[in-house]
């Protein structure tokens, strides 16, 4: 085990990958010669060139349409969003061509490709560059979507979706690039698909993912100080999603709160209720709540932005409504 | 540049002969299969969105006849002339139409989702412009791997408008692919004229921009667009440069079945099909001493294999439910 940063621990996938796999390359924005936007591909020019990390000017359709193009003939891009907020412009790629070619061809090519950058509100950035996508993209059958919360998790997840045949979106965070956390050394893999119980509890499960796990972490320590214990699951997948830990759990305390950053309406934290509501009817003492980002434009304002996204004050007011039911 | 001279490319003229007549059989075929398609689908045979290709054959019979199997093609939702042309059975062609399982995307595809990985044949596109930085991708791999495959991209001129199209000729440029482009301009994008969607009528000069090279030919006699594409496949091949070609063209169908055509006149059509590929390739045979009965066995081996296909089609089992899904995930 090594204490890497979140951003560390993802350059470290890339790394290894492209060591392991000479068909793996990155494209983006500044990842080459300004060494990363947010630092994630520094030294990565130097150690494998200008043929491997790709420079691209601000043509998020156009590199993200060869990335799907070179993915079905073979190779393994990596495409970098500087943030998810710009792969709205790539997404019809996204949509209609890598979550697609394999069904439109009967099965015949594979889109086995990456899509990653940081997700969610960064600080004070504003109503267009402070979004979550995590519910759009998981919305479309053909692609995987995971949001890593720790820098273990981000590594393995990463490699994970090199490896994977079928477009994977990996959504970072900005406000985790900093983050550090112990990393297992070696071939450290994550499995796509398998959610995680990142605190064991009694009284009520959380289901959360991404930035939200600290702060949902947070929110059950103060908890536990007032003698009320949680379990917290970390679904790392939002799709596949694996809802047995989530399950097992909520049939265990009989209260579930979902936990996200995103806005309400729809989403991932709905699908999560969905699951919970079918199949943990008997076992549920309480309705099943959401603690959500606020159902608006990401004000810039310091204190509304603060007042918009979930925090642990308003986790724990969400817990001791399922509590209280 | 402006049109080439047509003429004979073959090593002796027998030679260019049967090669002419091959791309005429070609030409014939795409004809012949559309003509059974479209009478198929009013029908109700086939259902969806049925664009027809019949007018342009020349197009992709001249430009495919110069790429090699390892080469790559990228077309739109008006594909089946391609498909046909890059060697995909009738069979398997009419069976995806009819949305059988015997079709070449196993009936998921339909009509504008043509695709053959063994042929190279990376599909058909139905969002307009949006594969066009897929085929750069295709492209791309063969420079990452520095193979000397080319890929040719086929759009329509109604195509040129959207960014997708303008990221893709800007990124094939700066990473100097081995693509070419091919806008085919039937002149009325669905149906509005060129002259009322786009500010220049050469459509060759969106090349300008991106410092590519770019040509300019009509579609009219097969082996002038065999001769001019050739030029640019070679350059991409041996120097991995792309070009952008605009192919001047024109579909005596409308853009879909469900088209009234009521942007142009009976008249025009008429004037146009004067100038219509299949018929000019039959003449130059004939100038070349190739008898009606030649040509006669042609159009019947043509027909015999698109009624096989028909039949083929009709015959063929529908896709089982379990396919809904089977796909969606590698």
């Amino acid at each position: 085990m090594r204490e890497l940063r979140y951003r560390e621990a993802l350059r470290e996938a890339l790394a290894e990958e492209m060591e392991r796999d000479p068909n793996v390359f990155i494209v983006g924005e500044e990842v080459g010669y300004y060494q990363g936007a947010y630092k994630v591909t520094e030294g990565l020019l130097d150690r494998f060139g200008a043929r491997r990390v790709l420079d691209a000017p601000i043509a998020e359709a156009g590199f993200a349409g060869i990335g799907v193009g070179a993915a079905m003939v073979g190779l393994r891009p990596v495409v970098e969003f500087m943030t998810w907020n710009f792969s709205a412009v790539a997404f019809d790629q996204i949509l209609n061509n890598a979550a697609k070619i394999r069904q439109m061809s009967g099965g015949q090519f594979r889109c086995p490709m990456v899509f990653r950058g940081p997700n969610g509100a960064a600080r004070q950035t504003g109503a267009q560059h402070s979004q979550c996508f995590e519910a759009i993209y998981a919305h479309i059958p053909g692609v995987k979507v995971v949001c890593p919360a720790t820098p273990a998790d981000a590594k393995g997840l990463l490699k994970s979706a090199i490896r994977d045949d079928n477009p994977v979106l990996v959504l970072e965070d900005e406000r985790l690039y900093g983050m550090k956390g112990e990393v297992p050394d070696g071939d450290h893999l994550v499995p796509i698909g398998v959610s995680d119980v990142k605190r064991v509890g009694e009284h009520l499960t959380i289901v959360t993912w991404g930035k939200m796990l600290s702060v949902s972490l947070a929110a059950a320590e103060t908890l536990a100080a007032e003698g009320v214990s949680c379990e917290v699951v970390d679904l790392r997948s939002v799709r596949p999603l694996d809802h047995a830990p989530i399950v097992a759990s909520v049939e265990k305390t009989g209260r579930a709160l979902v936990v996200q950053e995103a806005w309400p309406f729809g989403g991932v934290g709905a699908e999560v209720v969905d699951r919970v509501q079918r199949e943990c009817f008997g076992s549920l003492k309480a309705p099943v709540l959401r603690v959500t980002g606020r159902d608006a434009s990401m004000p810039y304002n310091k204190r509304l932005e603060e007042l918009t996204i979930p925090s642990p004050d308003t986790v724990i007011r969400g817990a001791r409504a399922v509590l209280a039911y | 540049m402006e049109e080439g001279a047509g003429g004979d490319i073959g090593d002796t003229v027998s030679e260019g002969t049967e090669a002419l007549l091959e791309l005429y059989r070609q030409m014939l075929l795409i004809r012949r299969f559309e003509e059974a398609a479209a009478k198929a689908y009013s029908q109700g045979k086939i259902g969806g969105f049925l664009h027809l290709y019949i007018g342009q054959e020349a197009s992709a019979v001249g430009a495919l006849a110069t790429l090699r199997p390892s080469d790559y093609v990228v077309g739109t939702y008006r594909d089946h002339g391609l498909a046909l042309a890059r060697g995909m059975s009738a069979r398997a062609c009419m069976a995806e139409l009819f949305g059988k399982v015997t079709g070449c995307s196993q009936g998921l595809g339909g009509s504008m989702h043509f695709f053959d990985a063994e042929r190279r044949m990376m599909g058909g596109y139905g969002i307009v412009g949006g594969h066009v930085p897929l085929a750069a991708g295709c492209a791309f791999k063969s420079k990452y791997l520095g193979l000397d495959e080319v890929t040719l991209c086929f759009l329509g001129e109604g195509a040129v408008s959207i960014g997708d199209f303008h990221e893709a000729m800007s990124l094939a440029a700066l990473w100097n692919l081995p693509l070419v482009t091919l806008v085919e301009n039937n002149e009325y994008s669905m149906g509005t004229p060129l002259s009322r969607t786009l500010s220049i009528a050469d459509v060759s000069q969106k090349a300008l921009a991106y410092g590519m090279a770019r040509d300019r030919v009509k579609a009219t006699d097969v082996l002038v667009m065999r001769e001019r594409v050739a030029e640019a496949v070679e350059r991409a091949r041996k120097e991995s440069k792309p070009t952008l070609i605009e192919v001047l063209t024109y579909r005596y169908r409308g853009h879909s079945m469900s088209d009234p055509g009521k942007y142009r006149t009976a008249d025009e059509i008429e004037e146009r099909k004067k100038g219509d590929c299949i018929a000019n390739a039959e003449a130059t045979l004939r100038e070349r001493g190739v008898d009606h009965a030649a040509l006669a066995a042609v159009d019947e081996a043509v027909s015999r294999d698109v009624d096989d296909a028909v039949r083929f089609a009709d015959e063929s089992a529908e896709p089982g439910e379990e396919l809904i899904e089977a796909y969606t995930y590698a």
